[in-house]
């Protein structure tokens, strides 16, 4: 065993140990903040793996984009400091355990099937096929999802603006 | 060298660097502030004023190091790690010349906008965590501006990426010097200015110190930090600035090249070079700084998003348009 898999077993550990925070504990940002953790660790594991794309996409898109605006959103609603008694959840615990352990199974279950434990990078780095990929054999997908963001952005200005008519000139 | 050693250099110097870049610009700020308003303590006290950056770090670790009864004391302590974090990382794919620098991504420039998104997060937990409402509208302001400042940042990089062909930081130079002039002349002018007003706002220096604005939010997000947290936000500003100018210097101005010397030399005149830039970069920002007012919130907010972003879409749209004709 390499230096390279202690590290890999003590960063999963810390993984995990982030995660069950993030649902155990009964207040919004430390949540938060617990997944920036567990969020970050995935990214370094992504780095170790060898996938400095999805890595870096990690900490710019999930930690740099979404999670700010979950903190921003919490915080310009309500974000007492201390313990937080309402999320606290005993009824669906059962069934909270039930779905991520099928989860986790049927990862498990695609993720072994499909790769054998192998990298399959032929040449260059695995940024540049990626790349490749998406805009050769993937670009109508690629391009249809895009359309998913149109939408969000289009339902984003429509519940933002403001009806003119509705406005009273004189109280602007 | 073994690869332990090896870390542990790069870190030293990287430190060394950083650390003594604030001191350097926090040095050139308050001269010129003092030159233009005529202050006697930096230009005056003590060997002409230049032990001043000295002095202000003394002062303030010998200050007690208070920590409120009703803040989150985990989250209060841990935000400014997270920018100390931030503004350090950036300096991992910055080269000084050809060879010398800590490790050249493939992903240079990506990796700049990932790891600097992480500031953004101390400032808004910095604010939380304090339970004061100053604080809080200044971590509220902070975030605002941070992530409306953060994609004309993106966007007008995004310009050099397609000029260039690569996101390696030493490729951006290299193809700088094929082209013989640096991107800011040659077609990304406009990208240029793009990306430092987006800088000086991701700075949080005047003009667009609206998140701390000490006569009306006291000192914004930082208001409840003294002693060393409080020098941690006050140097990770200047590393900060400092960081920015450099990157800036690297992808538009050339980076450790200037034309018509010789490419063969570069390992010798780099380092200086880059640092010429650099602080001639960080000198206008103190200028900028001394010489405007504060914006007010929704200018700030207008600027970004009605301005700066069509301009920096507008700049991708012609350079991909050049690209694909020439």
């Amino acid at each position: 065993m390499g230096a390279i898999d202690i590290v890999s077993y003590f960063l999963i550990l810390g993984l995990l140990l982030a995660a069950v925070r993030v649902v155990t504990t009964s207040n919004v940002i430390h949540a938060a903040i617990s997944l920036v953790f567990t969020l970050a660790i995935t990214a370094v594991i992504f780095l170790l793996l060898s996938a400095e794309f999805v890595g870096m996409v990690v900490v710019l898109v999930y930690i740099g984009a979404v999670i700010v605006l979950f903190l921003f959103g919490i915080m310009i609603t309500r974000a007492p400091l201390g313990q937080n008694a309402e999320l606290d959840n005993e009824k669906n615990k059962t069934l909270g355990l039930v779905i991520s352990l099928s989860i986790f199974a049927l990862f498990s279950y695609v993720i072994i099937n499909s790769f054998d434990g192998k990298m399959n990078i032929t040449e260059g780095t695995s940024t540049q096929v990626l790349g490749e990929i998406l805009l050769t054999r993937f670009v109508y997908p690629f391009e249809i999802v895009s359309f998913v963001l149109l939408a969000a952005l289009i339902g984003g200005i429509t519940l933002a603006r403001k009806d003119n008519a509705l406005i009273d000139e004189d109280q602007v | 060298m073994s690869f332990g050693t090896e870390i542990l250099v790069k870190v030293g110097v990287v430190l060394a660097f950083a650390l003594n870049g604030a001191v350097i610009c926090t040095l050139m700020d308050v001269k010129a502030s003092a030159w233009m308003q005529r202050r006697p303590g930096p230009l005056h006290v003590g060997l002409r004023g230049f032990i001043f950056p000295l002095a202000e770090v003394i002062k303030f670790i010998q200050k007690e190091d208070i920590v409120p009864t009703k803040v989150d004391k985990t989250i209060f302590k841990l935000a400014p790690a997270f920018i100390l974090f931030s503004v350090f990382g950036l300096f991992v794919v910055v080269p000084i010349s050809p060879t010398l620098v800590v490790v050249d991504l493939n992903l240079g420039v990506f990796y700049l906008l990932a790891i600097s998104t992480l500031s953004t997060l101390g400032v808004l937990i910095a604010g939380w965590s304090s339970a004061n409402k100053y604080s809080l509208m200044g971590g509220l302001r902070a975030a605002g501006q941070l992530i409306a400042y953060e994609l004309p940042l993106i966007l007008a990089v995004v310009g050099v990426v397609i000029q260039a062909e690569t996101m390696s930081m030493v490729g951006i130079v290299e193809k700088q010097i094929e082209w013989g002039l640096p991107f800011a002349i040659a077609g990304q002018g406009i990208a240029f200015v793009i990306f430092m007003i987006a800088a000086t706002a991701e700075m949080m220096r005047i003009p667009f110190d609206m998140p701390i604005g000490e006569s009306e939010l006291v000192m914004g997000f930082m208001t409840e930090y003294s002693g060393i947290r409080f020098l941690i936000f006050y140097i990770a500003e200047y590393i900060n600035m400092f960081v920015m100018c450099a990157i800036a210097a690297t992808i538009f101005l050339g980076g450790y090249h200037v034309p018509l010397l010789p490419v063969e030399w570069v390992n010798f005149y780099g380092p200086v070079v880059l640092l010429t830039k650099t602080l001639g970069l960080a000198f206008i920002l103190v200028l900028v700084r001394w010489s405007f007012p504060r914006f007010r919130e929704d200018q700030l907010q207008n600027i970004a998003w009605k301005i700066l972003i069509p301009l920096s879409l507008l700049n991708i749209f012609v350079t991909s348009i050049m690209k694909v004709v020439f």
